[in-house]
């Protein structure tokens, strides 16, 4: 187990590329970190860089207290995990498991002690003497974890490890890494575009853009509580919806103009986001989550001011919940910020419905009996607006 | 049911494959079973006339990415097998998804190294092994390519005049770089280690491979001679400014190696020295195997084109002491072809012409007519060496053009790749 240390890591290649800038953050002793962010994003360069793969061009890594920087990887007691594993046909799972420790010679009690030990956590204590051919496909892949566990390094580094599993086996595999990390609570440095893997694995989730990292939170807060427009369109499935909105301060009142439509801001809500009313007159970037959305005919009671009223295009009953697809007609948030969240189709996509209307997304209840093309009111849970300036990307809060 | 295909020409458009279906579930008269290594995905083989095509099944971005980078190798003239094309989109008859499928084509008289290891000695076999493994990878970091999985069961071997060069199979997990950092180098090293390692100790409890042999130090080994390879290749070597000869020597092991220097860089260090510096994109493989083709056009193995044209060269000597004028290496080399290669090739029968490369058959030849003339005191003439060569070895070899046998290991599915 180790604190790893990253002190103004910064990565320059020969072409003048900056894949990492200035990347500071302390990895606890045990803690889970999840990086995210899209592709090219330096995430991976700055794991690698962890890793020793990669050369540092500023800054300092730090390990258990030990400068890494010039440390070759294998000299770093570190465990890049998963990278290739195929399992050995006429050796036993726990032949498969121990290997390695036999070709670094070490004795045979010590690695009989360290796979009985790591085949009881991963639940192959039954299986030691199977072939791999005898196992179902979760069972080989925890005989492939074991490999890694076995060699108890300070740290692991995984870089997209389920990114070839089918779907099936990569919900499992993410509940299973998660639990063994938890147990066994190594430092792990875990890296993913997927953002659902992110916040359903790590105990806190550093998100990066452009070499830069914009935030590190715990899933929730991260969630909850985005620092700027990139944070908040990346995080959450489905995306958080966005569109440009007017604030408004009539009599005191804080109120926002979403093209025809109006929200009215209780004093509460205001108090959270005080430097809301220093907008009164200009537009900025409300976003909301596709949950704080409900059926107004089933929500009765919500304010009349608080809520919106749309026509449905899409509805799609997933079992727990109803998505239901709209447009609003107002523009949506075009600044390059909010852009980079989204791949080229759907940048593509969003820009073409930009004329017409801007596509959100609400999440009613499973008894929602909302058909295409029809009209819908929705309640707006205004406790959990989100505003950001237009010009910096940035919350509005404080 | 849908599939969207792409090959290249000169090859067939595989249309007639039943690809609505997994090709676990593929039970088609075109199927073959070639000896291969271990994979963690499901690999089928099919035959078309003399070729034989691998199918490996995996995702469909997986297997468009692995097809580039395999397109990318070959185009740079790294020994990789040749990539034919791909299948995606594809959908079985209930609509539902099914991973898309690389086609290679099956490298010709190649041997996986399990055939390897049932057909010789382990103390035979390991080493070339290494050494060609190990030349792979140097190639291969050279030209800035990360394999990630560099083990024995993703190359394949061919003979080259007493030994074996190794060509990559599998780039699923590869990276191509401007240039590799000396940890991406490490990092592929210690992989290369821990699955050699690995794949010697599955062969030992198979007992494919004597108990003799210690995995661990095959996988050391590797290492050093990894390292004293790239070292040869890429340190920088000072000498006197007066001493040129240092400088064509060191060029000259680099041929010997099997590399050419494309520009080398020289530079003053002061008190009359001269420093020497190689970067890693300056040598590039392939020295006497690119002399011989563009010589005489016969693709063969790089030690197996060495010990050519030194054949050539010999040859050469032979008819201007014999005839009395100076030939030119051109026309030294065409009639070599004509008087000595081609004759040795036409004498052994047609039947048997599969057994192995021409190239390499000339090889053994050579080398038993050695054999037989130091036993006999004088030489016995290529006849006689290509008579007994054939009856004593050739005939009791195996064919190696297509290794066909039961696979020993099923397909096991893979953890992770890089992205």
């Amino acid at each position: 187990m180790a604190i790893v240390e990253l002190e103004h890591l910064t990565k320059v290649y020969d072409n003048g590329f900056k894949a990492v800038n200035d990347l500071n953050l302390t990895i606890g002793d045990g803690e889970f970190l999840v990086l995210v962010g899209p592709s090219g994003c330096g995430k991976s360069t700055a794991l690698r860089m962890v890793a020793g793969l990669e050369d540092i061009s500023g800054g300092e890594i730090i390990i258990d207290g030990t400068v890494m920087n010039d440390v070759p990887s294998r000299d770093r007691d570190v465990a890049m995990v998963f990278q290739s594993y195929a399992l050995y046909p006429h050796m036993t799972v726990g032949e498969n498991i121990g290997f390695g420790l036999k070709l670094r010679k070490m004795p045979k009690l010590e690695i009989n002690r360290r796979v009985t030990e790591a085949a009881a956590m991963l639940g192959l204590d039954e299986l030691l003497d199977r072939r791999p051919k005898a196992l179902s496909g979760g069972q080989r892949q925890r005989v492939a974890m074991g490999r890694a566990i076995v060699r108890q390094p300070k740290a692991f580094l995984m870089d997209e490890p389920l990114s070839n599993l089918d779907a099936k086996l990569r919900v499992q595999m993410r509940g299973e890494i998660a639990r063994l990390q938890h147990e066994m609570n190594v430092t792990t440095i875990y890296v993913t575009h997927d953002q659902v893997e992110a916040m359903t694995m790590g105990d806190r989730v550093a998100v990066m853009r452009r070499g830069v990292l914009l935030q590190v939170a715990g899933p929730q807060d991260l969630y909850d509580n985005p620092v700027n427009l990139f944070v908040a369109g990346f995080m959450g499935s489905p995306p958080m919806n966005m569109c440009e909105a007017k604030v408004e301060v009539i009599g005191g009142e804080v109120w926002v103009r979403i093209g025809e439509q109006r929200l009215h801001v209780d004093a509460e809500d205001v108090a959270a986001r005080p430097r809301l009313r220093e907008y009164d007159g200009r537009i900025v970037a409300m976003g909301v989550r596709a949950e704080d959305l409900s059926d107004a005919s089933v929500a009765t009671s919500a304010p009349m001011d608080r809520r919106l009223r749309a026509k449905a295009f899409i509805t799609e009953a997933l079992g727990s919940e109803v998505m239901v697809h709209f447009t609003l007609d107002v523009a949506a948030v075009n600044s390059e910020l909010a852009l980079d969240t989204a791949s080229l189709e759907a940048q593509k996509e969003l820009l073409a419905t930009s004329l017409t209307g801007t596509p959100w997304v609400a999440s009613f209840g499973p008894r929602a009996r909302v058909r295409p093309g029809q009209d819908i009111e929705m309640a707006v849970d205004t406790r959990n607006l989100h505003f950001f300036d237009l010009e910096t990307g940035l919350t509005i809060k404080g | 049911m849908s599939f969207r295909l792409t090959t290249r020409p000169g090859h067939p458009t595989f249309v007639d494959l039943p690809w609505e279906m997994p090709l676990a579930s593929w039970d088609i008269p075109r199927l073959v079973a070639p000896v291969r290594g271990i994979s963690r995905h499901v690999v089928r083989f099919v035959a078309y006339g003399g070729a034989m095509y691998a199918l490996k099944e995996l995702p469909d971005p997986i297997a468009l990415r692995e097809h580039s980078l395999l397109r990318a190798l070959g185009d740079d003239g790294a020994p990789v097998v040749e990539v034919i094309g791909t299948v995606t989109g594809r959908r079985d008859e209930a609509d539902d998804e099914l991973e898309g499928v690389l086609i290679t084509r099956h490298l010709e008289f190649s041997l996986p190294y399990r055939a390897l290891f049932a057909r010789q000695a382990t103390e035979q076999v390991w080493e070339p092994m290494l050494d060609g493994l190990v030349e792979l990878l140097v190639r291969l970091h050279l030209g800035g390519f990360f394999w990630g999985d560099c083990s024995l069961s993703n190359a394949l071997f061919r003979r080259d005049a007493g030994e074996l060069s190794a060509w990559l199979v599998d780039a699923e997990t590869a990276e191509l770089h401007a240039q590799l950092s000396d940890g991406q180098r490490a990092w592929d090293l210690e992989i290369a280690m821990g699955n050699v390692g690995g794949e010697l100790l599955d062969l030992q409890a198979a007992g494919e491979v004597s108990d003799d042999l210690d995995p661990g130090e095959v996988a050391d080994e590797l290492m050093g001679r990894y390292q004293n390879l790239w070292s040869e290749l890429t340190s920088d070597l000072v000498f006197p400014s007066w001493d040129d000869h240092a400088l064509h020597q060191r060029v000259r092991r680099l041929n010997e190696l099997g590399f050419d220097v494309r520009e080398l860089e020289l530079e003053s260090v002061g008190h009359g020295e001269l420093r020497l510096h190689l970067t890693t994109r300056v040598v590039e493989p392939g020295h006497h195997h690119r002399r011989l083709l563009a010589l005489i056009g016969i693709d063969a193995q790089e030690n197996q084109a060495r010990r050519m044209l030194n054949d050539i060269r010999r040859f050469r000597a032979h008819l201007e002491r014999r005839d009395g004028m100076v030939l030119s290496e051109q026309v030294a080399a065409l009639r070599w072809m004509v008087d000595s290669f081609e004759p040795t090739i036409t004498r052994v029968p047609e039947s048997l012409r599969a057994k192995l490369q021409p190239a390499e058959v000339f090889h053994q030849v050579l080398e038993h007519r050695w054999f037989l003339s130091e036993q006999a005191g004088a030489d016995v003439g290529t006849e006689a060496a290509v008579d007994d060569y054939v009856a004593s070895i050739l005939a009791g070899l195996p064919d190696e053009r297509a290794v066909l046998g039961s696979p020993p290991t099923g397909s096991i599915p893979r953890i992770s790749s890089s992205r």
